[in-house]
């Protein structure tokens, strides 16, 4: 355990060692808050990892016009489809880093015995994951729809469309990512769990960027879009603390 | 009123016997009805005017398909009250119901599928109903998969009950997006599955498949829970006496 790791967990720990007896000396707020600044500060100190969901967003959008055909008026129409598939998958890729390095080194039994709300915890845990996977690769997709031919005012929708399916797609993963905590080969499990949960981003999120590549509005499926993301952050932290309990047992 | 009716029921010994005893008044009505709705179906219902005899699949297809998803309902309500309550006799409900339903979503997928050459010229159409149901065997392979993947019972129940009940939240969701989805990205099907009202010749045989399928459900369940609680409870020592050796 490096020095960030140490300090970030003595803020986080209450001062007794029944943890559930008296009042944590943090709020569940503060101690969020906590979490979210030491997975961004350990996430910055080995920055390599980051850049390989993008760099698999990338590969997967460049299969498309090897496999299918240069042609960008054939490119534009499977553009959502494309970048959609990319999007599941690299977010499922991603989500290997989300729980696996704090399970190996007991940070998280630590969150679950520190008397703070685990779901706040997870849910901080959660948000710094979107802030170093979600959101790069939201703002890689417009560069991707470019390439496939997308044109210049499709940008702002498909920012949008990414950006905020992918906040429900990573919460999705967290549950996923709870439930499997401590198997050794789950990755196709994984994928099996939260495929079939995602499949309304999916459905949502590629009609959104049709739309905006069509110039058309996309005021409805964004919509749909916004309602899964409120809908997952209000449930799914829940779920996630569950499973992280469960899995820690 | 008391509760020790309920209470019992957290008790595996009192399930096991239970079971052994309902299986059969639920078995073979099961058995006579789905003989009497196939009968009903196969030979007494007219064919239709249009699909002719192709449309008596029907008579399997609709209550797999109605079935699948009570079971998943079923599966999800008692590992909901297995995480709750902490009854392992409920989690042993849901474990026993994920086969069953896998086999029920399997089923009204085939026969879905063999309905549609006739009636659409293709094995597979992205119909939204067909998509659902695919999409549902998935959950019912992830819910599998799951309880597989964990060693420790007690783990596996309690993980697989959080994704059965974060699952039955998620299946109206998915249902509707795909339906929103197929509206938008295809022309209306061939054959509207959608009742142009069926007459009583061809309904009642429908409902008298239904009701044998869901007692058919019942029985399968007791059976396999009697499986599943004689696993579980391998090493005590009611199951000696119960087994009468």
């Amino acid at each position: 355990m490096n020095k960030a790791q140490s300090s970030a967990l003595r803020a986080l720990a209450a001062p007794e060692w029944e943890p559930t007896i008296g009042t944590p000396a943090l709020s569940s707020f503060e101690a969020a808050r906590g979490a979210l600044r030491r997975d961004l500060t350990l996430a910055f100190r080995q920055r390599g990892q980051l850049i390989q969901p993008l760099a698999f967003f990338a590969m997967v959008t460049l299969l498309f016009p090897l496999a299918v055909s240069p042609q960008l008026g054939r490119l534009r129409e499977i553009a959502p489809g494309v970048l959609w598939s990319a999007e599941l998958l690299a977010s499922l890729l991603a989500l290997e880093f989300l729980f696996r390095d704090d399970a190996q080194d007991g940070t998280l039994e630590q969150y679950a015995l520190s008397g703070q709300s685990l779901t706040a915890l997870l849910f901080a845990k959660t948000t710094a994951h979107w802030l170093l996977t979600g959101l790069p690769l939201a703002l890689m997709a417009p560069l991707a729809a470019l390439s496939l031919g997308a044109p210049a005012s499709a940008v702002p929708g498909i920012l949008l469309s990414v950006g905020l399916g992918s906040v429900t797609l990573s919460l999705i993963g967290a549950i996923g990512a709870a439930l499997t905590l401590g198997m050794k080969r789950s990755g196709a499990l994984l994928s099996l769990l939260t495929l079939p949960l995602s499949l309304p981003v999916l459905i949502f999120g590629a009609r959104a960027t049709q739309l905006a590549i069509s110039g058309e509005t996309l005021v409805a499926p964004l919509e749909l879009l916004g309602a899964l993301a409120v809908l997952g952050i209000t449930l799914a932290p829940f779920a996630a603390a569950a499973g992280v309990r469960i899995s820690l047992e | 009123m008391t509760w020790t009716w309920f209470h019992r029921l957290g008790s595996p010994p009192y399930v096991y016997g239970l079971a052994r005893r309902l299986t059969p008044w639920l078995g073979w009505p099961a058995a006579l009805l789905i003989l009497g709705g196939l009968w009903g179906g196969l030979a007494l219902a007219p064919p239709d005017y249009q699909q002719g005899d192709g449309f008596r699949i029907i008579y399997v297809h609709a209550p797999s398909a109605w079935m699948s998803l009570m079971v998943y309902t079923t599966m999800a309500i008692a590992a909901g009250v297995g995480l709750i309550w902490r009854i392992k006799v409920a989690h042993a409900v849901a474990a026993s119901c994920a086969p069953i339903g896998a086999s029920f979503t399997f089923a009204a997928l085939v026969t879905g599928a063999l309905w549609g050459q006739p009636m659409w010229g293709t094995y597979w159409q992205w119909d939204p109903r067909l998509t659902s149901e695919l999409i549902l065997l998935f959950l019912y392979l992830g819910y599998m998969g799951l309880r597989a993947g964990i060693e420790d019972t007690q783990r596996a129940d309690r993980a697989s009950a959080v994704l059965a009940v974060v699952g039955v939240i998620n299946v109206p969701i998915i249902h509707y997006s795909v339906t929103w989805w197929n509206s938008l990205h295809q022309a209306p099907s061939v054959m509207r599955l959608a009742k142009p009202t069926l007459p009583a010749s061809m309904l009642v045989p429908l409902l008298v498949m239904l009701l044998g399928f869901t007692l058919l459900f019942g029985a399968l369940l007791l059976v396999r829970l009697r499986a599943e609680i004689l696993t579980r409870e391998r090493a005590s020592s009611w199951i000696r006496e119960a087994l009468g050796a």
